[in-house]
């Protein structure tokens, strides 16, 4: 699958953890390609690979076999400057923003500090004013949160620090890794809002990569099901969710329990 | 012919509070109050931190520090076991009339004990008479009766995977048929596969009578659709609508309820148009005291007289909500809370 849309895609890779009889396939020959703008998910239960799939998309993980191509450009085995330069192009958000941060920093630090990742010219009083409108962005008061340290903020509000700093380095690539399962369902939706207008306002790619098929139909228009390490099933997420064709998904979809379909009958 | 049955469980304005070192408390279970009846299963429904599990560990009676115990009463089979001493509610109460499923099964197992020997460690308190013998038969007829594979006695409980684990704790603790079992989010750490497993074997427990009532308490709440008789939803420490569980989930009153329900995502087509709710806020403080409803800071329909004073609950029809514009929102034809 080759398209001049795809902002990302991978050829057949592979992650390998461990070595001999200990050997464990985390991630099996997996070629998937992401279009510009696309919000798309990777679903799986726990231990399918599919956050080891994102951290090789991320350059996080060396994988052990495969090719990532971003925008055109093999970036398999970029290092140093190179990885920096793609990192101000491809950025991500965990599950637990607790684990983001730098516990000694506060908020106008962490989110200064996202400037040196760029190399600009601005002015103290300019970063400054973007750091606010980064923070404005995502619905926070930048009087209310800059001088407070990550231990002072909510789960959500944590989670909103994150997507402000991915509004200031205004990312092609988004990769969300379980953005919202650490935060109550009522806070989830302004959270997904958020995430949703930064493919509207700055042409974002999002790829969520979640456990929740019910969050990642509401939010993407395809999904990618993977199952022990590889893809089993992918494209639109309406006709996934409606007529499923590999085992597995059929399986997935009957085991989420539903409110209008009986759930525990057979 | 639900009214006919025996209540079991007897909640009567139960209050337990943390008390922290600089001698703050947290109201985290403030005045609760419900019956369960034998051959229900009854949802309690809520976000993290609203009290449910706290509520799930005061209703055993064994409040352990820093939980404490303020007022209110506690009915299990016509006997209050409020003050009782640890001692006799160990062996007299809790696994033979009072079950608690916790979350996480990890922590409730042994590590360095077969399950076998686990079980015999923990009947011996209860049963001191049994022997081993007697006591392997039973759990052995047990996981046969559950369709678990009785070989998992012989093995560790990190040669078990997750959802198994969970089912051994499961069918432990109801080895003693208790009449009232409280799963406290008992699939919240399992895949989906799992988790419908684990909830089918709760079901199996009740059809067969094994275990007479279940409270379940989850914030999944299309979980508590396909198990639950009624429901109740807790917020900041108070239940605040009670009632059967279609009404609920389907035409749910209280303004917290209905931002509740309106959060659900499921797998189906037609939620993809769906507006989310988008509550300001977040729960209120409950080491301070509270006045009025504590859900009006994030209401929408709030007026003054919401936070003149406290709210009780009202009954209306089959169910009870704790608002006092309950009588206008059933008024309106649409959902009341706005959407995102």
């Amino acid at each position: 699958m080759c398209s001049d849309d795809a902002i990302v895609r991978t050829e057949n890779l592979t992650k390998i953890f461990g070595s001999g009889k200990k050997a464990t396939k985390a991630v099996d020959d997996v070629s998937i390609s992401i279009n510009r703008k696309e919000i798309v998910s990777l679903v799986g239960q726990s231990g399918s690979g599919k956050t080891t799939l994102a951290r090789m998309i991320l350059r996080l993980l060396n994988p052990t076999a495969g090719k990532i191509i971003f925008e055109g450009r093999d970036i398999t085995n970029i290092e140093g400057k190179e990885k920096k330069a793609y990192w101000r192009k491809a950025q991500a958000i965990f599950q637990d923003p607790y684990a983001s941060f730098n516990i000694f920093s506060p908020v106008k630090k962490v989110l200064l500090d996202t400037f040196k990742l760029f190399e600009n010219k601005f002015t103290k009083k300019e970063k400054w004013d973007m750091v606010c409108e980064s923070l404005e962005a995502v619905n926070l008061r930048p009087d209310e949160v800059a001088d407070k340290f990550p231990f002072e903020l909510s789960g959500g509000q944590r989670q909103r620090i994150m997507i402000a700093r991915t509004h200031l380095i205004k990312p092609e690539l988004l990769i969300a890794d379980e953005p919202t399962s650490m935060i109550d369902a009522n806070l989830r939706s302004g959270i997904l809002e958020l995430l949703l207008d930064l493919r509207d306002t700055e042409g974002t790619t999002i790829m969520f990569v979640t456990h929740d098929l019910g969050l990642a139909y509401y939010v993407s228009e395809r999904l990618l099901i993977m199952h022990e390490g590889k893809i089993v099933e992918e494209g639109e997420a309406d006709k996934i969710i409606s007529e499923p064709e590999h085992p597995y998904t059929r399986q997935l979809i009957a085991d989420v329990p539903k409110l209008s379909e009986e759930w525990l009958l057979e | 012919m639900e009214e006919f049955r025996n209540i079991v469980l007897e909640v009567n304005n139960l209050k337990a509070y943390y008390k922290t070192r600089s001698g703050e408390r947290i109201r985290a279970v403030d005045d609760i109050s419900f019956n369960l009846r034998e051959g229900e299963i009854l949802g309690i429904a809520g976000e993290s931190g609203c009290g449910k599990s706290t509520l799930a560990m005061s209703m055993s009676g064994l409040f352990l520090s820093p939980l404490t115990y303020e007022s209110g009463a506690v009915f299990l089979d016509g006997e209050n076991i409020i003050g009782k001493k640890e001692e006799e509610l160990r062996k007299k109460i809790l696994g033979r009339k009072y079950s608690y499923i916790p979350q996480s099964a990890m922590n409730a197992l042994n590590p360095t004990l077969r399950i076998k020997n686990f079980v015999i460690d923990l009947l011996k308190e209860h049963h001191p008479h049994m022997s081993k013998k007697e006591v392997l038969d039973l759990t052995t007829e047990r996981f046969e009766s559950l369709s678990l594979p009785p070989r998992v006695i012989d093995l560790y409980p990190l040669e078990l995977s997750g959802g198994m684990k969970q089912r051994v704790v499961i069918a432990v603790s109801t080895l003693m048929n208790p009449k009232v079992v409280v799963a406290d989010e008992p699939t919240s750490a399992l895949d989906v596969t799992s988790q419908k497993i684990v909830i089918k074997l709760i079901k199996e427990l009740f059809d067969e009578g094994i275990v007479k009532s279940v409270i379940f308490i989850t914030h999944e709440l299309p979980i508590l659709r396909h198990v639950c008789g009624r429901i109740a939803v807790m917020y900041a420490g108070e239940f605040v609508e009670m009632g059967k569980t279609e009404d609920i989930i389907f035409s749910p009153v209280h303004p917290y309820s209905q931002a509740l329900m309106q959060s659900i995502l499921v797998p189906e087509i037609g939620i993809k148009g769906k507006k989310l709710p988008n509550l300001p806020g977040s729960p209120p403080d409950l080491r301070k005291p509270l006045r009025g409803c504590r859900f009006a800071d994030r209401c929408f329909l709030v007026t003054e007289d919401c936070r003149k004073e406290d709210i009780e609950m009202m009954k209306l029809g089959e169910r009870e909500v704790r608002c006092i514009r309950a009588n206008y929102i059933m008024a309106q034809k649409e959902k009341v809370v706005p959407h995102v």
